[in-house]
């Protein structure tokens, strides 16, 4: 411990310094902050400069298309729906110290469900229920491919990242075969399922195209954010994530508590999958595959499991890649120059922080 | 090879091999090595003697260059030297032998031999396997370089170790507690080894708690006491001496008499607890057995009455963990009955034996006793999340959990800058005060304390110690689990002695009890 948070009368000098710090802690938030971002874009410019494209065009048209445009925002909106589950479904295992790294297969199956399931059911049954049932397989679809890394690293230890990462591969064939083989629309030729009609969808929100899909995904944000931080069953998720050994200690059920973990944190990747489907594309192609686990693993850690600030990053992230999708049509920047953006700015927050962490340590000593 | 030479000329001389004068070493709170003069001389195998906690770790630590003295001298063949890093230790021929292994399971005997030298040689397998056979034919043993080292008993490898340890040009050697975990065949080649070792004009340090072996294999004994060297026993008086009146005199040494009067045995009475023999008991243990790979459980029986403490003596890792895990539900039993107040609890959860009143203060506070990075009102509900006041349906009541967490640092001192602030941030001694505020409620029928005060300072050992009386006035039943027989005797009503995971004997808490414990401690008449 530093002297200096030691309980110690001296009140005058004190309380001075403590202002000197919450001015010092202000600026420095600022620059740990803002700092990356506008490094990134100096370094993303210069990229598109060697590339023979204007930056300020290029920022411009995806400002102008992402956030200006009712249309992008829109679209923006629509995309976040399914990526804020994700990113839920992400707080949740690593808060409990779970490396669930399957969710691509666990959003795809979740999907893939749920596209053969709604135009069977949508004749059958009044829509909102039809929606609940298809949301509810969605999720069920996520967890069950998570039952097997679950009661392997439950009960015997075997590490999760390998068996999830695994688990991907084989559920990601596996969507592909039953797109193909088993819930094959017979009417088109493409490799795909029955398409599920526009009206039968999510509702759209007001007189917009934006899905309630984000309403979903905000939820989702908000309910983890607050179980893990205000629950008691999220206080000893956090436990059995911070401490294994206390939590046995303590007499927590450390081996149900996993197996819980990684089916309500695949069940969120699954209901990703039905939000897409039902929300935003009707029906899942062949070989169809966002892949969005492994970007918003990085958006999660740097708002350090914190809800509100997974939707500040999980907006920034989709603003930029409903603009750059456009701008690449435009102005023929490849696509996945959003890509190079992302990564260079979480890579460059990175170094904000350990250079912040770098220089407060310093300061204790 | 690299320390031969230096070592050859370094030592080549007359009087002692290796001299610590007034060698003082000082931790944060605490004099772990108090002013310790010791002599080792060629051709003697020098055995140092104590409790845990005596300060042999720390003498052995300097010696091996790991650590530095804070005041006093190490000579090595009379030239004062500073043992600043292992190497140079390696370099001056002193070479050590642990308790476990130090060499790398993968690897064959000869390929851990050449480790540690230049990067850019290509070791050469052959040459090293013909000279760690010669070496070994030179002491007496046989091993086989080319052998896995995961294929070979703990003892092989310990030969091993001390082959390596020659080969490197070690005159003088350390074996600390090396025989510590080898079977009694094992433990006496090694102790046939280490003569022949000492035979050839080299040095040994032999670290032991096992008496019988002391008095086997050693021609001199240096004991520690509370990091001061106590006393000893040079080799004409050692070899004058039978058995049993060695056992007698070391024990003496070793744990100090009352009679003696000397200081830091000089302790208060016994407690005189009003203890009713007809009185129920409250935590009843019968034939209890416990599965470990180390050291299985076995044979269990004890009976704590209220208001009783029942101290458990016994050198580190003879059992005494996989019995309290067990008594606390943290590990499965494997027969024989747990009662508390009558209620067999043997297949209870860790909960439910809580609900039941059982406490267990962990002595890994760090490791299991909190969520370092929690706040301190957080790890002071750890044991009773979800229940109410503190939470309803689930959710948290922050105003009720801050107001036990204020009332509790106030009622149990500890001292932290504020109930927000992260355990993992508090000292050892106020992390101990949290466990206890946790543990002792007003519900708390039985405890299990863990050597409770490992590691605090003196002030805080006093806060501790006095909290176990607390709870023994309280009219609760106590079980003290303690490597130091100091504070055994001093809290206890009754002590048993854990060897190998058996209670080898209970003894009444008198006038004899610090030479009977320390017997049984050492193994003498085993």
């Amino acid at each position: 411990m530093t002297s200096e948070t030691a309980i110690a009368p001296e009140s005058g000098g004190k309380e001075r310094k403590v202002r000197l710090n919450m001015h010092d802690d202000r600026l420095h938030f600022l620059i740990i902050t803002i700092g990356p971002v506008l490094a990134t874009l100096v370094i993303a410019s210069l990229i598109l400069l060697a590339m023979g494209v204007s930056p300020l065009d290029y920022y411009g048209y995806i400002f102008q298309r992402g956030v200006m445009s009712p249309s992008g925002v829109q679209a923006t909106l629509t995309r976040m729906g399914p990526l804020l589950l994700i990113a839920a479904s992400l707080i949740v295992c690593f808060r409990a110290g779970i490396w669930n790294l399957g969710g691509d297969a666990q959003f795809i199956l979740g999907a893939v469900f749920v596209a053969a399931a709604g135009p069977e059911l949508v004749d059958a049954l009044p829509a909102w229920l039809m929606l609940l049932l298809c949301l509810a397989i969605g999720a069920a679809a996520g967890a069950v491919w998570s039952l097997v890394p679950a009661f392997l690293r439950a009960y015997q230890g075997i590490n999760e990242i390998i068996t999830t990462m695994m688990m991907t591969f084989l559920g990601g064939s596996l969507a592909n075969v039953l797109v193909k083989l088993v819930f094959l629309d017979p009417e088109t030729t493409v490799p795909q399922t029955r398409t599920l009609a526009v009206p039968d969808r999510l509702p759209r929100l007001f007189d917009t195209t934006v899905s309630s899909g984000v309403l979903l995904g905000l939820a989702a944000v908000l309910i983890v954010h607050f179980t893990m931080n205000r629950t008691a069953f999220g206080l000893r998720l956090r436990i059995v994530g911070a401490n294994a050994k206390a939590a046995v200690h303590a007499g927590l059920p450390v081996a149900t508590l996993t197996v819980i973990v990684f089916s309500i944190s695949a069940g969120l990747a699954g209901l990703a999958g039905a939000v897409s489907v039902l929300g935003q594309n009707g029906n899942v192609r062949a070989d169809w595959n966002p892949a969005y686990t492994l970007t918003i693993v990085p958006l999660v850690f740097l708002a350090r499991f914190n809800g509100f600030a997974t939707i500040a990053f999980v907006f920034l992230f989709s603003v930029l890649s409903i603009g750059s999708e456009s701008a690449a049509r435009r102005l023929g920047v490849p696509n996945y120059f959003t890509l190079v953006t992302m990564a260079t700015l979480l890579i460059l927050m990175a170094v904000a922080e350990m250079i912040d962490q770098r220089r407060s340590k310093g300061k204790a000593v | 090879m690299a320390g031969t030479s230096a070592a050859a000329t370094a030592l080549d001389q007359d009087g002692p091999l290796v001299s610590l004068k007034n060698v003082t070493k000082r931790f944060p709170g605490i004099v772990a090595n108090d002013r310790i003069s010791i002599d080792f001389w060629p051709g003697e195998v020098h055995v140092l003697l104590g409790e845990n906690g005596a300060g042999k770790s720390t003498l052995v630590s300097m010696l091996t260059g790991f650590q530095q003295p804070s005041e006093g001298e190490i000579e090595v063949a009379g030239v004062p030297q500073d043992l600043s890093s292992p190497q140079r230790a390696l370099d001056l021929g002193i070479g050590a032998v642990y308790q476990h292994s130090m060499l790398a399971p993968t690897l064959t005997l000869a390929e851990n031999v050449s480790l540690g030298r230049p990067w850019w040689q290509k070791p050469d397998r052959r040459g090293i396997a013909d000279e760690m056979r010669k070496t070994a034919n030179s002491v007496g043993i046989t091993i086989r370089p080319e052998a896995l080292t995961s294929a070979l008993s703990l003892g092989e490898r310990q030969q091993a170790e001390i082959v390596r340890a020659l080969m490197r040009g070690s005159r003088f050697l350390i074996l600390d507690e090396a025989t510590a975990m080898l079977t009694p065949k094992d433990a006496e080649k090694l102790g046939n080894l280490m003569r022949l070792i000492a035979q050839d004009g080299r040095g040994v340090v032999f670290i032991t708690h096992k008496l019988n072996e002391a008095v086997a294999y050693g021609d001199r004994i240096s004991v520690l006491r509370l990091g001061k060297k106590v006393g000893g026993l040079p080799p004409e008086q050692l070899r004058a001496m039978d058995k049993t009146e060695a056992h007698d005199e070391i024990v003496r040494l070793m744990f100090g008499t009352r009679t003696t009067g000397s200081e830091a045995t000089e302790n208060t009475p016994p407690p005189q607890h009003k203890l009713d023999e007809t009185e129920k008991p409250i935590l009843e243990i019968l034939a209890l057995e416990v599965d470990d790979e180390a050291t299985p459980v076995s044979g269990i029986e004890l009976k704590i009455r209220p208001g009783e403490v029942v101290g458990i003596a016994g050198i580190d890792g003879n059992g005494q963990v996989q019995l309290a895990e067990a008594l606390a539900g943290q590990r499965p039993v494997r027969n024989g009955r747990i009662y508390l107040d009558g209620v067999s609890i043997e297949d209870k959860s860790i909960g439910g034996r809580r609900n039941l009143g059982l406490s267990y203060v962990t002595d890994d506070r760090l490791g299991e006793g909190i969520v370092g990075a929690f706040p301190v009102s957080l790890n002071l509900l750890l044991k009773q999340i979800g229940d109410a006041p503190f939470w309803k349906h689930g959710l948290e009541q922050p105003a009720e959990i801050a107001r036990n967490a204020t009332e509790k640092v106030a009622a149990f001192d500890i001292r932290t800058p504020g109930i927000g602030t992260p355990a993992g941030k508090l000292s050892g001694g106020n992390i101990q005060k949290l466990l206890l505020a946790r543990e002792l409620g007003e519900k708390t029928r039985a405890v299990i304390f863990a050597k409770p005060t490992y590691g605090l300072d003196l002030q805080n050992i006093a806060a501790s110690r006095n909290r176990i009386r607390e709870a023994a006035d309280a009219r609760k039943a106590v079980l003290l689990i303690s490597t130091e027989l100091d504070e055994l005797l001093e809290l206890s009503d009754r002590i048993a002695v854990m060897s190998q995971g058996r209670i080898v004997g209970i003894v009444d808490n008198n006038e004899t009890a610090r030479q009977r414990v320390g017997e049984l401690m050492s193994g003498v008449g085993e």
